[in-house]
């Protein structure tokens, strides 16, 4: 008979099974290792590779080429495809010179290139993932709900509608006018240069939801009229003065001259 | 007779037989009242005021003035369900579920602001004219009342609906008033009925608001208006105005028409503002809770003067004395700055009039340029408070033009010292400068632009003298000089007491006077006329 | 009329002469002055209905949209039919309203001699018939005073008194925070594990059982915290509060200590606490203290630990009064 394990006293037998092992447990965790970090977002090793390139020639001058981070930019390791994907896509990554505040800008790459920056930093270690479409979606949210969030955590810095409101040494949290409702959730989630983190244990996925939802409620017709930047009772003071005087002494001069 | 007047003669009748009507129709019907635009500016304070009083009593159907909790369940989506005072509740009721009811509370609320800004424009007017001299002062101080009862109508008004920006308001009003030594934690606690929040402030603030203040307002403005027709109205000077007279038109008809249409166009105005601009939208800020605060926390213009100040002021101002705490980071912004800044407004009419020695009764305005002090003191009190105003809005300034607010507050903390006395100075510049031009018009006569060659080849401008009424507007003016004073001493060389506070006095008087630009004389008139010919 | 001060030696010219308007002299601008007032007022009419009938017929379904039609549109008419009337009879005035100035004499504000002279007289006479002149009668003119000085105040000081409340001024030194009460998610209130607080974030925190107290209000309004995790590198504990914190997580009072706002800005990066109110800024890596701003003090600390279950607890109450400073504070 020549079975399989009539085989397995030959003396190079421990050395295939070791092989196979390896084999196996190679295959094994290629598979799933990877999946977690791939299934997720989806990243494909052309992704990967194709971010490192883009990595190298656009963010290592200040992140370092493995993105360890230097004297003025941060490590990169475990900031996730979340926080990649937010820099990216506002425009604040590539920065114009490090400091405090980042600019969002007009993106300098595509979304397909963002994703393959994306992708390699994920590489690197595991951080927050980009969330699905379901997950920021406004029309599956509670905007009271969002709202009374809104309220405690993120007014004080964007202002009551996410109109943007001034911090420390002219630094701003910027309008959320024309924000995504993904990169909103992103930059909860990782929460970028000054903005503090709201991790999942602090505002969970369904509460950002919420969130969302309110902001897209506020893009929603104003009930009162004009706006005027909703920046609050200063702006209601300058226009009571410029329109409402303005108009007022107008009237009031032409009541006072004399007809031709 | 028709049967019109038919009528109208047996209706005169029978009130006249029940309360001599005729009289009052006597006195009233052909007063005069000066033209001038810049006089109708107290009006749009009190046409404000009326239509603040119409929409007001329109949401006293609405509001409920209860700090209990209620639930939401109206038609706007990011309330539903959540938790509030029914101020709250009944304010957003009023303005989602009320045919026109968020008309009428933009209008409210435009009219608030244009009320105050009203008071101040007319006061300004008043200010810089000298219309608060003798026997206006007392109406001065009527004024005066009025605008503290408005600041204080707009602050309850504004902090009624119980919502986040206004509740922040109420407790930097509680830390305000706790600083006060001794007193203030009592102050405090008799304000709110206890501790802040508390459940009494919201009745409270409505019946102040809806009742005592009004009442007050309605008592004093019937006051100043009294005064107005009794001492009947200023004018500017001009050809026929003097001291003794006054020239306009009749009340009836001209300014029934005139004025009563005026209120009309006011009425359209903030009605216009209210139909299409958005005003305190209390459904983006929230019901109130002692948590959350937005970014753009200011409370309603006429208090950002006092927000600035606030803001301006550095910590280390706050001591303490034995253990007990002297907050002056706080009291000097907040009680002893507009209790200063007011006391100085309501009794500038008796300063001013003090240092001029002067008793008689002034009926005719001054043009500004011929009282330069004056008008320089205005400007540099428009400047503090123009500082205050933006130091107050620092961090809108900040987002909007992408500045730093340590930056912008610490350039204000230099500005307020700086800026009034830069605008004092330069203002007392261009007033002397407005009256030598007056005298060389005068003089000379206007330029005409026109240049004639004489026989003897000589090139002259021609001038074209002044018309008899302009040259009474150049030159008619008063010359106030500095007062004299007794001598130090009396005939037997003691010094008399009271020499002290006189010459206090006469160097007021100096600041005042002292430096001017003589107007000319109908000497120099004349010789300049001779010298033209 | 006393002689005014400074008065100018020329003479007043009188007043200038009349100039008549188109109106006066020419029918046909009379008329056209006319029908522009009628114009007017034609106008008004027509936004007043408008305003009505936008009130009667336009839906309110509770969308946005319909609430700003509804404000729009009515107010547009009440704009129009206030202005029309207000700007036709000012047109009308100016127009057609006969406008030659007319002159009236001032009298003296000051009663004449004689009147004044006279009134005094009536109140001396008055005075002499009350049987209380001069001299005369002081205990019962020094009696009526004192009791109608004092009378009020048996109606003022009820009225005072009660306005505030129990008077217990006390109070406002302590919040609810006691040992071994948690801290919780504000507004939901589910307590906070260590676990979950990672570098960068921050937690708005009310303590473990708010609802429930009678005065939610008022307890939260001391007992609001911020809750902040620093890397332990970056933190500067001070001295003597080694154990008020753990592990780079630290819990400050929330409110201001200027005057009472919330500080609620946190940024991440500088470790700064910026309150939106005036201003003031506080460092959380140097204990709150302050670095700009008008306040004074820095936020008073809350000491915090970990309870057995890995949820983060006070170990007892602030150890001084929050929020602004007042005359007792320390006391």
């Amino acid at each position: 008979m020549h079975s399989l394990a009539s085989r397995r006293y030959h003396r190079s037998a421990p050395l295939v099974l070791v092989l196979a092992l390896l084999a196996l447990i190679t295959v094994a965790y290629a598979f799933f290792a990877s999946a977690p970090a791939r299934a997720d977002e989806g990243f494909t090793d052309a992704q990967v590779a194709g971010g490192q390139k883009l990595f190298a020639a656009n963010c290592a001058t200040c992140h370092g080429l493995n993105a360890e981070g230097s004297s003025f930019a941060p490590s990169l390791v475990g900031v996730g495809a979340a926080a990649v994907d937010f820099q990216v896509g506002t425009g604040r990554m590539p920065m114009q010179a490090s400091g405090p505040q980042a600019q969002a800008k007009k993106p300098q790459f595509s979304q397909a290139e963002i994703d393959q920056l994306a992708a390699f930093v994920a590489s690197l270690g595991t951080g927050p993932s980009v969330p699905t479409a379901e997950q920021v979606d406004g029309s599956l949210g509670d905007p009271a709900a969002g709202m009374e969030l809104f309220r405690t955590n993120c007014a004080m810095c964007h202002g009551s509608v996410g109109g943007g409101g001034a911090l420390t040494e002219g630094k701003f949290a910027p309008s959320l006018f024309n924000t995504t409702p993904t990169h909103i959730y992103e930059a909860m989630l990782t929460g970028p240069q000054s903005m503090p983190v709201f991790n999942n244990a602090n505002i969970s996925p369904e509460s950002k939801r919420d969130i969302i939802a309110y902001l897209e409620e506020q893009r929603d017709e104003p009930p009162g009229g004009l706006t005027l930047g909703s920046l609050g009772p200063v702006s209601e003071g300058l226009w009571a003065w410029i329109v409402g005087v303005g108009l007022i002494i107008g009237i009031t001069v032409w009541v006072g001259s004399r007809s031709s | 007779m028709s049967k019109v007047t038919r009528a109208a003669n047996s209706t005169a009748s029978f009130v006249d037989d029940r309360t001599s009507i005729g009289g009052f129709v006597k006195f009233f019907s052909r007063k005069l009242f000066p033209d001038h635009w810049s006089f109708l500016l107290g009006e749009v304070a009190l046409y404000s005021f009326i239509v603040l009083l119409i929409t007001g009593v329109f949401m006293t159907g609405y509001f409920i003035p209860s700090a209990e909790q209620t639930v939401y369940d109206g038609s706007f989506a990011t309330m539903q369900g959540v938790e509030m005072s029914q101020a709250f509740q009944s304010t957003l009721h009023l303005s989602f579920d009320v045919r026109g009811g968020l008309l009428i509370r933009q209008i409210h609320h435009w009219s608030a602001l244009m009320f105050t800004a009203a008071i101040m424009m007319h006061m300004l007017r008043v200010f810089f004219t000298g219309a608060f001299r003798k026997p206006r002062d007392i109406n001065w101080l009527v004024g005066f009342g009025l605008l503290t009862l408005s600041l204080a109508a707009g602050f309850s008004g504004y902090s009624l609906p119980d919502d986040v920006l206004s509740g922040n308001g109420l407790r930097i009003l509680d830390g305000v008033v706790k600083s006060i030594p001794v007193l203030g934690t009592r102050i405090s606690y008799w304000m709110f009925g206890g501790e802040f929040p508390g459940d009494a402030l919201i009745p409270r603030l409505y019946t102040l608001h809806v009742l005592l203040v009004p009442a007050a307002i309605l008592g004093l403005v019937g006051l100043h208006l009294f005064l107005v027709f009794l001492h009947k109205h200023t004018q500017y000077p001009g050809g026929g105005r003097t001291h003794k007279n006054v020239v306009g038109l009749p009340l009836f008809p001209v300014y029934v028409a005139k004025a009563g249409g005026f209120f009309f166009v006011v009425f359209g105005v903030l009605t216009l503002l209210g139909a299409l601009m958005t005003i305190n939208p209390i459904w983006n800020y929230g019901p109130y809770d002692p948590s959350p605060v937005s970014a753009g926390a200011q409370p309603d213009w006429y208090m950002l003067f006092l927000e600035g100040a606030l803001r301006l002021t550095p910590g280390f101002l706050d001591f303490s004395i034995g253990g007990w705490d002297v907050p002056m980071n706080v009291l000097l912004p907040g009680v002893l700055l507009p209790g200063i800044i007011f006391t100085l407004q309501a009794i500038y009419p008796f300063v001013e009039a003090w240092a001029t020695g002067d008793r008689g009764e002034r009926h005719v305005l001054d043009r500004p340029r011929n009282v330069p002090v004056r008008t320089s003191i205005g400007a540099a009190l428009i400047a503090f408070y123009a500082v205050l105003m933006l130091a107050g809005s620092n961090d809108i300034l900040a987002t909007t033009f992408h500045m730093s607010i340590n930056t912008l507050t610490n350039t204000f903390r230099v500005l307020i010292f700086v800026l009034p006395i830069a605008a004092f100075w330069v203002t007392k510049r261009v007033c002397f400068g407005l009256q030598r031009k007056d005298r060389e018009l005068a003089l000379h006569g206007h330029e005409t632009g026109r240049i004639v060659r004489t026989e003897s080849g000589e090139y002259i401008e021609v001038h074209q003298p002044l018309s008899e009424q302009e040259l009474w507007l150049a030159v008619g003016h008063d010359n106030l000089t500095p007062i004299e004073i007794e001598p130090k001493t009396n005939e037997r060389g003691v010094k008399r007491p009271g020499y002290r506070w006189d010459r206090f006095r006469q160097a007021l008087s100096r600041f005042y006077y002292e430096d001017r630009v003589e107007p000319v004389t109908p000497a120099e008139l004349a010789a300049a006329a001779d010298e033209h010919h | 009329m006393s002689e005014l001060k400074g008065e100018t030696p020329f003479t007043n010219p009188g007043l200038p002469p009349h100039r008549p308007r188109r109106a006066d002299e020419d029918p046909k601008a009379a008329r056209r002055a006319e029908f522009q007032a009628v114009g007017l007022l034609v106008v008004s009419i027509l936004g007043t209905v408008g305003a009505v009938l936008a009130y009667l017929f336009l839906p309110l379904s509770g969308s946005n949209g319909d609430i700003r039609r509804m404000t729009a549109l009515m107010g547009a008419g009440i704009f129009l039919g206030m202005i029309g009337i207000g700007m036709g009879a000012i047109h009308w005035a100016k127009t057609l309203m006969r406008d030659h100035e007319m002159v009236e004499e001032r009298h003296p504000i000051r009663s004449s001699d004689d009147t004044r002279e006279e009134a005094v007289q009536m109140l001396k006479d008055g005075v002499e018939d009350s049987g209380v002149g001069v001299g005369r009668r002081g205990l019962l003119k020094g009696t009526m005073l004192t009791a109608l000085a004092i009378a009020p105040l048996s109606v003022a000081i009820p009225m005072i008194g009660n306005l505030g409340g129990d008077w217990n001024v006390g109070q406002i030194k302590h919040t609810m925070w006691r040992k071994g009460m948690r801290l919780t998610r504000d507004p939901e209130g589910t307590p906070i594990k260590a676990a979950d607080v990672t570098i960068g974030s921050v937690f708005h925190v009310i303590p473990e059982g708010l609802a429930e107290t009678p005065d939610p209000l008022e307890e939260k309004a001391k007992a609001v915290v911020l809750l902040i995790r620093l890397d332990p590198r970056d933190l500067n504990v001070v001295p003597g509060r080694e154990d008020w914190s753990f592990d780079g997580i630290v819990a400050y009072s929330k409110i201001c200590t200027h005057v009472g706002c919330p500080v609620a800005l946190y940024e991440q990066q500088t470790h700064h606490l910026l309150c939106p109110c005036h201003q003031s800024t506080f460092d959380v890596a140097n204990g709150c203290k302050v670095i700009f701003g008008p306040a004074k003090r820095p936020l008073p600390q809350l000491p915090i630990t970990v309870d057995s279950e890995g949820y983060i607890v006070a170990q007892r109450d602030f150890d001084e009064p929050v929020g602004p400073s007042f005359w007792e504070r320390l006391k």
